[in-house]
């Protein structure tokens, strides 16, 4: 039975289904929300389908290009930072025995499916002020009045830094687990240093993964509203605050859908760069 | 290689699982406080357990999400399941192909409001069926995805020499395929349970103005700042998550695919 060859009544049985509500629920939906962008607002949220194209020219306010650039910076420095502390960590997991990868593998998956939520209110108690961290550092005489940890832009970095880390790891785990020992001894028994080893083979054959690590972290950090709003207190807003507002709160929903263009071509131009990274990898 | 690296290497490792397990350490640890200061712990209690049980809108909230969490299992497993063999025996189609992975790759934001434009657009009213049917965008792929790996593990040759004896494809399916698949599906169906309890932003967006999940309802506690009957909830619903990645794990060896 190989692929292809099945009959019409079968494809319809097994694909039908899935793909009728996933275009349903998610392929009609996206076009609805590319195409809103060009109508106006209705009094009480909703939609008026008559066309303009006043909501672009509002996007390039100031106002909003400097959220979508601090956003930007924000999801940047955390995918940079996930990348140089998931990096070594994956390194380390792979360099584990066999029976011990398993758990630390799942040490790393675990905390993605507890949740989210959850998982950040726990830093507002160990940053808030006579929380955790400053009772150590004032503990141990570091400090003599409780700093101001949370609600402030770094507040954000560490918690989206916190979400999102697993999604770096597991897939540079996966590349350096696949590489082909011998690549690394030959290079070794060619008189390379490990250091030097490492930067002109291990490196370069683990970057397409690394770049997906990369599209995982900064997608959903770029996109995120609950962090800003539970750690960042509202001083440190973001593209997604700003597009949760539109919906719920001012009620424009056409301008928010225009916002989330934003979070589109930030997101395409992510998967383009690592498709033709991988693809380079691939040739070379 | 490993007797020559030394043990710095693990360092970074080490200081990730701190990093990851300490808040959550500290969560679980003050949900068993007696007194009621979150950030000093006054001797051993349950009483915030306690609390929860009479907490109408807690309770309230769990039901909704319970009534969402097994809908959404029940229907991602045999969808999810069908779209899996289907992409896997059936087709050839990179477009189907897409259709079926994109809405896990789409931040879940842009979902949320494109489905908030769509409902509105149809009329529908919003309440548990909305947030079920969004949660499926996520739930059908998760399952799918799953169930796929466990596929590209199987033989083929006992399906075709079903098909080659004269089977159609359904009596196949049930008969020889199913019974394979069935760790995978376990599998997919306890993410999709899991996922569709924890998550947060599509239930936000979706959720009608009177029957609010538990994350909604955990959003709103959590905006008022830190109070401890949270930290037993949080406990509780680590508890189960936990749980169910290690049943997942039992079953499908989840790490083996990172391989």
């Amino acid at each position: 039975m190989s692929r292809g060859r099945g009959s019409f009544l079968a494809r319809l049985i097994f694909l039908g289904p899935g793909l009728i509500m996933l275009t349903l629920l998610a392929v009609v939906p996206m076009l609805l929300m590319l195409s809103t962008m060009f109508f106006q607002r209705g009094r009480f949220g909703g939609v008026v389908y008559e066309f303009t194209t006043a909501n672009f020219s509002r996007l390039f306010q100031p106002l909003y290009l400097n959220v979508i650039q601090d956003s930007l910076v924000v999801a940047g420095v955390v995918t940079v930072l996930a990348l140089l502390i998931g990096y070594p960590t994956a390194y380390a997991i792979a360099l584990l025995p066999a029976k011990w990868k398993t758990i630390a593998l799942l040490a790393i998956m675990l905390p993605f499916w507890t949740n989210f939520l959850i998982r950040m209110y726990a830093w507002t108690i160990l940053l808030s002020g006579p929380g955790l961290v400053n009772e150590s550092l004032t503990g141990i005489g570091l400090i003599d009045e409780p700093l101001e940890l949370l609600y402030n832009r770094g507040t954000v970095v560490v918690g989206l830094l916190y979400g999102y880390l697993s999604l770096m790891i597991l897939p540079i785990y996966s590349a350096v687990e696949r590489l082909d020992p011998r690549l690394r001894e030959a290079s070794a028994n060619l008189g390379a240093s490990p250091i030097r080893t490492f930067f002109s083979v291990t490196l370069p054959l683990t970057l397409p993964s690394a770049l997906i690590g990369a599209v995982l972290v900064f997608v959903p950090s770029f996109g995120n509203f609950v962090v800003p709003e539970i750690l960042g207190g509202g001083k440190a807003i973001m593209v997604g605050n700003l597009i949760r507002d539109q919906f719920l709160k001012a009620r424009d929903w056409p301008f928010g859908a225009t916002l989330a263009l934003a979070m589109i071509v930030v997101t395409l131009v992510l998967l383009l760069a690592q498709s033709i990274v991988s693809r380079r990898t691939r040739s070379a | 290689m490993r007797k020559r690296s030394s043990r710095i290497v693990f360092l970074p490792l080490w200081l990730v699982y701190l990093f990851f397990y300490v808040p959550i350490a500290v969560v679980v640890f003050m949900s068993f406080n007696a007194g009621d200061n979150p950030y000093i712990f006054e001797g051993f209690s349950l009483d915030w357990y306690g609390k929860l049980a009479g907490d109408a809108t807690i309770l309230e909230g769990l039901g909704n999400t319970l009534i969402v969490a097994i809908g959404t299992c029940l229907i991602s497993t045999v969808v999810g399941t069908l779209l899996a063999v289907g992409l896997a025996r059936h087709t050839r189609s990179k477009v189907l192909e897409a259709i079926a992975t994109l809405p896990a790759i789409l931040p879940e934001l842009m979902l949320a409001i494109g489905l908030l434009i769509f409902y509105s657009a149809v009329n529908f009213t919003l309440g548990l069926t909305s947030i079920l049917l969004a949660h499926l965008t996520f739930g059908i792929p998760l399952v799918a995805v799953v169930v796929r790996v466990r596929l590209a593990s199987m033989d083929t040759s006992l399906e075709e020499a079903s098909t080659d004896l004269g089977a159609s494809p359904i009596q196949t399916f049930f008969r020889i395929t199913m019974p394979g698949l069935a760790p995978g599906i376990a599998a997919g169906a306890l993410l999709a349970f899991t996922f569709s309890l924890d998550e947060f932003v599509l239930a936000f967006f979706s959720a009608g103005p009177t029957d609010p999940t538990l994350p909604i309802v955990i959003y709103s506690m959590v905006r008022f700042g830190v109070t401890p009957d949270i930290n037993a909830l949080a406990t509780i619903l680590l508890t189960i998550s936990v749980v169910a990645v290690l049943a997942v794990q039992r079953m499908t060896r989840l790490t083996e695919s990172l391989k």
